[in-house]
């Protein structure tokens, strides 16, 4: 008999956890309202779901986390470490000193000092001045007393990353076991937007330890002794070391898991995802069972990186968004009563009307909640509904890429919102399940090995380097635990490296497949 | 005299504006932005002042960005370059310099100049020597009426400097390009240094608040922002669609390369090829150029309106394939021969975009030659 896993997802209002068995079928689904700690949720969670299926916490074998932790800690500016940001590039790169574009709330809640100082390399690798390394040692002095964590990028270190090694040496030495992000090993090419990924990455390091520390011990405290595995922004999983160092990797992990997992309990691959949560809603796109990704650079917290994140369009409306009327005219939130849904909505007997009210009273409630507290506020409720189904169709068609119409995939506890028919749509497909679509998302995602080296073109050609590459990461999948039948390759990075003499190149692959599970 | 200022805010605007008129060159404007914000930040908005507001003989330091914005990504300015090519200058004229030009009115070097303006505590000229983007120093509008390029002075981000006195403008391309390698791929200079009264007939005036104005128009321009676009500057629209391959290679120290975009909404079942030399150069469908360089071609995000430069364009893309009027200096015999499509290495002749969507143009082109 096979091992069980455990999807749970994190969302602003509710905690999901599903069981599923070795053949992918859901055995079981909970929802918890998420707890201002987080961790308790997690936990309670996981009670509860373990409680549905008959010695369940010893069949179990992976435990899959998605969690917005990161990326509320930084839309929130809470929790975050205090970091000192190094950036080896001087005398070029003064124009612009590190963190510039930064919103100044979270520049004041992250940085403890900046410092740009000579050093990096041209694209060839060779140094464009020598690294100051006194000047390093005296900054690091300067900011002992605050740093939390330090950033450090390099201009060309994708290309070469000796002086980013040296300075993490340079740290341990003056600051002894200060958590330090190294910037070529967080983003690509394009320094500031590599230098932005890295300094958030060295800030969430703390909410990583909270997170990672949460999980462990709710496993032990029920019992469970599975591998565990968190959620990251392409899909794929990784293990709870990989997260301590790489935070910033699990922000964007919660729509990537709902449009994953709606793939899953519809078996459709291209479409259109609608998400509708507590307090937002996403609308993304499937192609071939994968969140189509964004083209142009990502946000976040206003901060601007260079990672690849499914391409969404984001409305603040989710079944908490709080209604009201003024001057005659409604208003959807922006305001929304979170994860305090259970309480203060209308039909779970509090006083203020949210879009869940409107789903009851429009009767797709499916039987939550008491309807008839609904009915004093029956015409307010049901404009709103009809002014958040204008806006929906609006978001759709932004996001479609055609004027071919597209099946529509209906998830989210709050999915109730999206109306029978839409415009441009081929019929909406409400499956079951449909609230705890991010949750098995997180159980069903994929296991990923990945390939980092600099090639060269020059003997084989390019087409056998990348074959080469391609080869490398694949055996990484497998070992890592993926279905040798089902592995594919989710990304490939190719940073051409100008020598002279023969064309060489950094080659990045990344090899994904579901988790073999017989 | 009119006068009008850059401020912090108004620097997206220009930024977009430059991605419009960029015909794909001259990089993600994103750099320069950042450049200007960090320093009208420290120093205050700089003026942006026409032609006419100067006296004759003030010196001018028309400047930019020179190499690979891909580059320059990575290996940001040190930000005191401006003042090094402007100290050179007043050095060689005796004299002071008493305006910043941009020499490129597109991409990075659109927005770049702004910053060392602000440095300088100097106006901005509200004209350019493009027009938009292109590739080479022999491509700016001097050159048509013979004026030289030199003497130019190049400084990378170590202020190391090269003042270039050469036989002529092809020359100080072959000349400045090698060394710009030799800094490590990008650096700033300043060319065709002149006289306001020097620059009346070469200058392309009005293309700085131009490009703040269409900035302004795709910014605000809600859910149609090619309606904006063409509000703001009359232009043809060539084709919708999806890019479905795009093939780059580096070679003689440029982007060479072609993207394929399949036709959508009306244009379904069209097939569009667009082939760029860090600049658009033509968009060919079915043999038959649909428009070639000068005239200005744009990819631009059918969502947003942003113009997408060369190095950007990505599979799955929705884009605007459209195509603006040259500025009229480079249709003459002498623009065309500088940078038509034949300067280009392609075998037939320019006909402007206008006339080709009016269906009054008989060129039909097999094989990519003239039938």
């Amino acid at each position: 008999m096979g091992g069980l896993r455990v999807g749970i997802d994190v969302g602003g209002t509710n905690t999901d956890a599903v069981i599923m068995d070795p053949q992918d079928r859901l055995l079981a689904k909970v929802k918890h309202p998420t707890t201002p700690d987080v961790t308790t949720g997690i936990l309670s969670a996981l009670q509860r779901v373990l409680g549905e299926v008959d010695g369940a916490a010893e069949r179990v074998t992976h435990v899959m986390l998605g969690t917005t932790h990161a990326t509320n800690a930084i839309l929130e500016r809470r929790n975050l470490n205090r970091v000192a940001a190094v950036r080896l590039g001087g005398p070029a790169t003064q124009a612009i000193p590190p963190l510039s574009s930064w919103p100044p709330d979270l520049r004041m809640a992250v940085s403890c000092g900046e410092t740009i100082v000579d050093g990096g390399v041209e694209m060839t690798g060779e140094p464009i001045v020598a690294l100051d390394e006194d000047a390093v040692c005296r900054f690091l002095e300067s900011v002992r007393e605050q740093a939390e964590g330090v950033a450090v990028s390099g201009v060309f270190s994708p290309v070469l990353s000796d002086q980013e090694f040296r300075v993490e040496q340079l740290v341990r030495q003056v600051l002894g076991d200060v958590p330090v992000s190294l910037s070529h090993e967080i983003g690509s090419l394009g320094l500031l937007e590599r230098e932005n990924a890295c300094v958030l990455n060295a800030a969430l390091v703390a909410v990583a330890g909270r997170v990672t520390d949460g999980l462990s011990n709710a496993m032990r405290a029920h019992g469970i002794a599975a591998e565990a595995y968190i959620a990251q922004n392409d899909g794929t999983l990784m293990s709870l070391d990989y997260v301590r160092r790489y935070p910033i990797l699990t922000i964007g992990s919660g729509p990537t898991n709902s449009m994953r997992g709606a793939s899953y309990l519809t078996g459709s691959t291209d479409a259109l995802v609608v998400d509708v949560g507590g307090t937002s809603t996403d609308i993304g796109i499937l192609s071939s069972g994968f969140p189509r990704e964004s083209s142009t650079a990502v946000e976040i917290g206003g901060v601007r990186t260079n990672f690849r994140m499914p391409d969404l369009v984001s409305l603040a409306l989710g079944g908490g968004t709080i209604l009201r009327e003024s001057g005659g005219v409604v208003e959807l939130g922006p305001g929304s009563v979170g994860f305090r849904l259970t309480s203060e909505a209308l039909v779970f007997g509090g006083s203020v009307p949210t879009l869940t009210d409107a789903i009851v009273a429009s009767g797709r409630g499916g039987g939550i909640g008491d309807a008839t507290r609904t009915t004093a506020h029956t015409d307010l409720l049901l404009r709103c509904l009809a002014a958040c189904a204008v806006r929906i169709e609006e978001a759709v068609d932004r996001v479609k890429t055609s004027g071919r119409e597209l099946p529509l995939i209906a998830v989210g506890g709050g999915s109730g919102l999206i109306p029978e028919t839409l415009a441009g749509v081929a019929g909406v497909h409400r499956p079951e399940n449909y609230d705890v679509a991010n949750a098995i998302g997180a159980a069903i995602a994929s296991v990923s090995g990945e390939v980092d080296r600099v090639f060269s073109y020059g003997k084989d050609g390019r087409d056998d380097a990348l074959a080469e590459a391609v080869r490398l990461a694949r055996d990484e999948a497998i070992r890592a635990g993926a279905d040798p039948a089902h592995v594919e390759v989710v990304e490939i990075d190719e940073v051409p490296l100008a020598y002279l003499t023969e064309p060489v190149a950094r080659v990045r692959v990344k090899a994904a497949g579901p988790l073999k599970t017989h | 005299m009119t006068a009008t200022h850059i401020s912090p805010d108004d620097l997206p605007a220009l930024s977009v504006g430059c991605t419009v008129f960029a015909g794909g060159g001259g990089g993600d404007p994103r750099i320069g932005e950042l450049m200007a914000m960090v320093a009208i930040r420290e120093l205050g908005p700089v003026e942006v002042r026409p032609l006419d507001g100067f006296d004759d003989d003030d010196l001018i330091m028309p400047c930019g960005m020179i190499g690979a914005p891909t580059v320059m990504m990575e290996k940001i300015p040190n930000g005191a370059e401006g003042r090094v090519i402007r100290e050179s200058y007043e050095q060689q004229f005796g004299r002071p310099v008493a305006a910043v030009m941009p020499f490129e009115m597109g991409g990075i070097n659109g927005v770049l100049p702004v910053a060392w303006a602000a440095y300088a505590g100097l106006p901005l000229l509200d004209a350019d020597f493009m027009g938009r983007a292109f590739p080479e120093l022999q491509m700016l509008t001097p050159h048509l009426y013979g004026m030289p390029g030199s003497p130019a002075v190049i400084t990378d981000e170590r202020l190391q400097t090269i003042v270039f006195t050469t036989r002529d403008n092809i020359w100080l391309e072959k000349l400045v390009r090698n060394a710009v390698a030799a800094m490590g791929g990008s650096a700033c200079g300043g060319l065709y240094p002149m006289t306001v009264g020097q620059a009346r007939r070469p200058a392309i005036s009005g293309t700085v608040t131009r490009a703040i104005r269409m900035g302004e128009a795709i910014l605000g321009g809600g859910d149609d922002p090619l309606a904006a676009i063409a509000e703001v500057a009359p232009m043809v629209r060539l084709g919708q669609g999806k890019v479905i391959d795009i093939e780059r290679r580096t070679s003689g120290g440029f982007v060479r390369g072609s993207a394929l975009i399949d036709g959508l909404g009306d244009d379904k079942g069209r097939l569009f090829r667009l082939e760029f030399q860090n600049e658009n150069l033509v968009v060919i469908e079915d043999g038959e150029p649909l428009a070639t360089v000068p005239d200005i071609i744009t990819l631009l995000d059918v969502h947003t309106g942003h113009g997408i430069v060369t190095e950007m364009i990505r599979y799955g893309q929705r884009v605007e394939i459209v195509a603006f009027d040259s500025p009229a200096v480079w249709i003459t015999a002498d623009g065309l021969k500088a940078v038509g499509p034949r300067a280009f290495g392609y075998d037939f002749d320019f006909v402007p975009v206008a006339e080709r969507a009016s269906g009054s143009a008989p060129t039909r082109v097999a094989g990519g030659f003239r039938a």
